[in-house]
């Protein structure tokens, strides 16, 4: 199998040729019944999904690599091929630049305090206290509305006339802050709502990691004499790797390539300021016709995205192995 | 004694956190039932439930098409996924022979691209075929995109599945195909009802396709009907609020009545959005 898949394949442990359906057939099954009963006869089954991943996946992704090297205006029927232009034009471009910085305090950014705060909520409504389903539910529900409603929902707390958050910096300094428009803070706001939104993935995954730990292991270490903190970064923290590894991956893929919050909040203003690759792209292919720079971009990104989950994804389970 | 102490500072700390929570669905609420003449601030909730939001964003938004379209596409989506899904992961569990091993890893690679990478080229495919503003077209799309995770679900789960039940059926004269259909099918349902609820919430909440690819305002879905409603009403802040409210709440019950799946989903290394 290849190295470079994602980890669900890696859990899933091989059965062995061995093991195969095919030697319950009796030897007197001749002809075609025994062509019939060849495992190989079976791979007609995932001829359909196969059929559509190459229409709607690969096929675009070969054309947009070739895409990418035109100067195409997205409806014109002619390819215009320029080389590496627009790759030329993609990285000497400075609010590419800072699209892709964008881009990054979404994915890296979301990810860091989901999985902090994911981690603290799961010790808090662990075991002890009444009420943790409720919260539970709380924390989680977010993460099921539409990404575009909850962005439209904080709209309503970050609107300068009128919005809720505005009222409270109002009632403080007298004045209101235009709070979406400005580029040193609407970044930062959009990765606060994407954190809101998810967070509570990260806490349902270490919740459930947490809840597979065995008792007897604080059982010993309380023998031991361990306090909390020992117990906590010797036990439990080295058990949650595995959660840990899933939710970091998870989170990072999703926020990379965040799109509706930043649609419902800024459209990615003023200007590209708090554009995110995605919603840089859309903006290029759709308002202004440059659908081969566009296509540039979505390489980039899908390179970007592969790197960093890929990555990371090496290093968490190398570390998870050494434990 | 000490036990007690700490378990009422959890729980104390857990309401905490619970009411800071739900602030921003506190606020979607005053909004959505306040009368727009009313200026008092969100924070404070009106004394009085005004309706007339819900009315008007029902009808300018026409969200009661859009409802139609999205409940059709996510029906129509999920039948497809399940039937693709489970067909595609039989062979892919059981036969593990070098070929199916790429195949499979054809299929979970797909899992990290997001089909944003993409949209260029897609968007060209779909205006070259005329699958532009269809359910066909947009159905398609939806099913590939989630057939990574529900190939992914139902192939680890036939793999728990004992081999004996497989062979007893065999040697009562069961083809392969037929062995499928009367002894792995009926044994689908718990991962099944998974991949239900998951696709069904991810397709319900899709912005990005359907922004793309339904531009007809008679093929739009909720979330394309309200955000063309707010860029044409971005001022009646009550009508926005009211139509997300009504966007949000069938997620929100269905969760409520269902929390076993989504945690079972998640637990399974579910994929978000």
């Amino acid at each position: 199998m290849p190295r470079f898949l994602p980890p669900w394949l890696e859990e899933r442990e091989e059965m062995k040729p061995d093991m195969m359906v095919t030697e319950a057939v009796p030897r007197k099954t001749a002809g075609m019944r025994r062509l019939a009963q060849s495992p190989v006869m079976l791979n007609w089954m995932y001829l359909p999904a196969l059929l559509l991943f190459a229409v709607f996946i690969y096929y675009p992704f070969f054309r947009g690599l070739l895409i990418s090297f035109t100067d195409w205006d997205g409806y014109s029927q002619a390819l215009h091929y320029i080389g590496i232009d627009n790759y030329k034009r993609m990285l000497s471009d400075s609010r590419v630049h800072t699209v892709i910085i964008n881009t990054l305090i979404y994915g890296v950014g979301s990810t860091l305090f989901q999985n902090i705060f994911g981690l603290l909520y799961a010790l808090l409504l662990n075991k002890h206290g009444k009420g943790k389903t409720f919260v539970r539910v709380i924390v989680y529900i977010p993460a099921i509305v539409s990404p575009i409603i909850m962005g439209y929902i904080w709209y309503f707390l970050l609107q300068y006339n009128g919005g809720a958050i505005n009222d409270i910096i109002t009632a403080f300094t007298g004045k209101p802050v235009n709070l979406l428009a400005d580029p040193k803070v609407n970044v930062w706001i959009i990765m606060v709502v994407n954190t809101y939104q998810f967070l509570g993935i990260a806490m349902m995954i270490f919740l459930s990691g947490l809840q597979g730990i065995s008792k007897d292991y604080y059982e010993a270490a309380e023998m031991d004499g361990a306090t909390p903190f020992n117990r906590f970064f010797n036990i439990t923290f080295p058990l949650l790797a595995p959660a840990l590894t899933t939710s970091i991956i998870l989170n990072l893929i999703g926020g990379l390539k965040l799109f509706d919050v930043i649609a419902a909040l800024t459209n990615g203003g003023p200007g590209y300021a708090s554009a995110s690759l995605s919603t840089m792209m859309y903006q290029l292919y759709f308002a202004r016709q440059d659908a081969g720079l566009a296509a540039s971009l979505g390489n980039l990104m899908f390179l970007l995205i592969t790197a960093i989950s890929l990555t990371s994804l090496y290093f968490l389970r190398r570390k998870e192995l050494s434990q | 004694m000490k036990q007690r102490k700490r378990a009422a500072v959890y729980t104390i700390v857990g309401l905490i956190v619970a009411l800071v929570h739900i602030v921003p669905f506190y606020i979607l609420l005053t909004v959505s039932f306040k009368d727009l003449r009313d200026m008092s601030s969100k924070w404070v909730f009106p004394g009085y439930w005004f309706t007339g939001n819900f009315v008007s964003a029902w009808q300018n938004a026409h969200l009661g098409r859009a409802f139609l379209n999205t409940g059709v596409i996510t029906v129509l989506s999920v039948v497809l996924i399940l039937i693709f899904g489970s067909l595609a992961a039989f062979p892919l569990a059981r036969y593990q022979s070098r070929l199916n091993k790429w195949v499979y890893g054809i299929f979970v690679s797909a899992l990290i691209v997001p089909p944003l990478t993409i949209l260029v080229p897609l968007y060209k495919l779909f205006v070259d075929i005329g699958f532009m503003n269809t359910y066909f077209g947009i159905v398609l799309l939806h099913v590939t995109f989630q057939l990574s995770m529900a190939i992914f679900l139902y192939t680890s789960f036939i793999g728990t599945i004992p081999r004996e039940l497989d062979e007893a059926a065999m040697i009562d004269g069961a083809t392969k195909t037929g062995m499928f259909f009367r002894i792995i099918l009926p044994l689908l349902k718990p991962v099944t009802a998974t991949i239900v609820i998951m696709n069904a919430n991810s397709i319900w909440n899709d912005y990005q396709f359907s922004l793309f690819f339904l531009q007809k305002p008679d093929s739009r879905t909720i979330t394309v009907a309200l955000s063309s409603f707010f860029g044409e009403n971005s001022a009646q802040i009550g009508w926005i609020a009211a139509g997300s409210l009504m966007a949000a709440i069938p997620s929100i019950l269905v969760y409520i009545l269902l929390q076993k799946y989504f945690v079972d989903g998640i637990a399974a290394g579910a994929v978000k959005g």
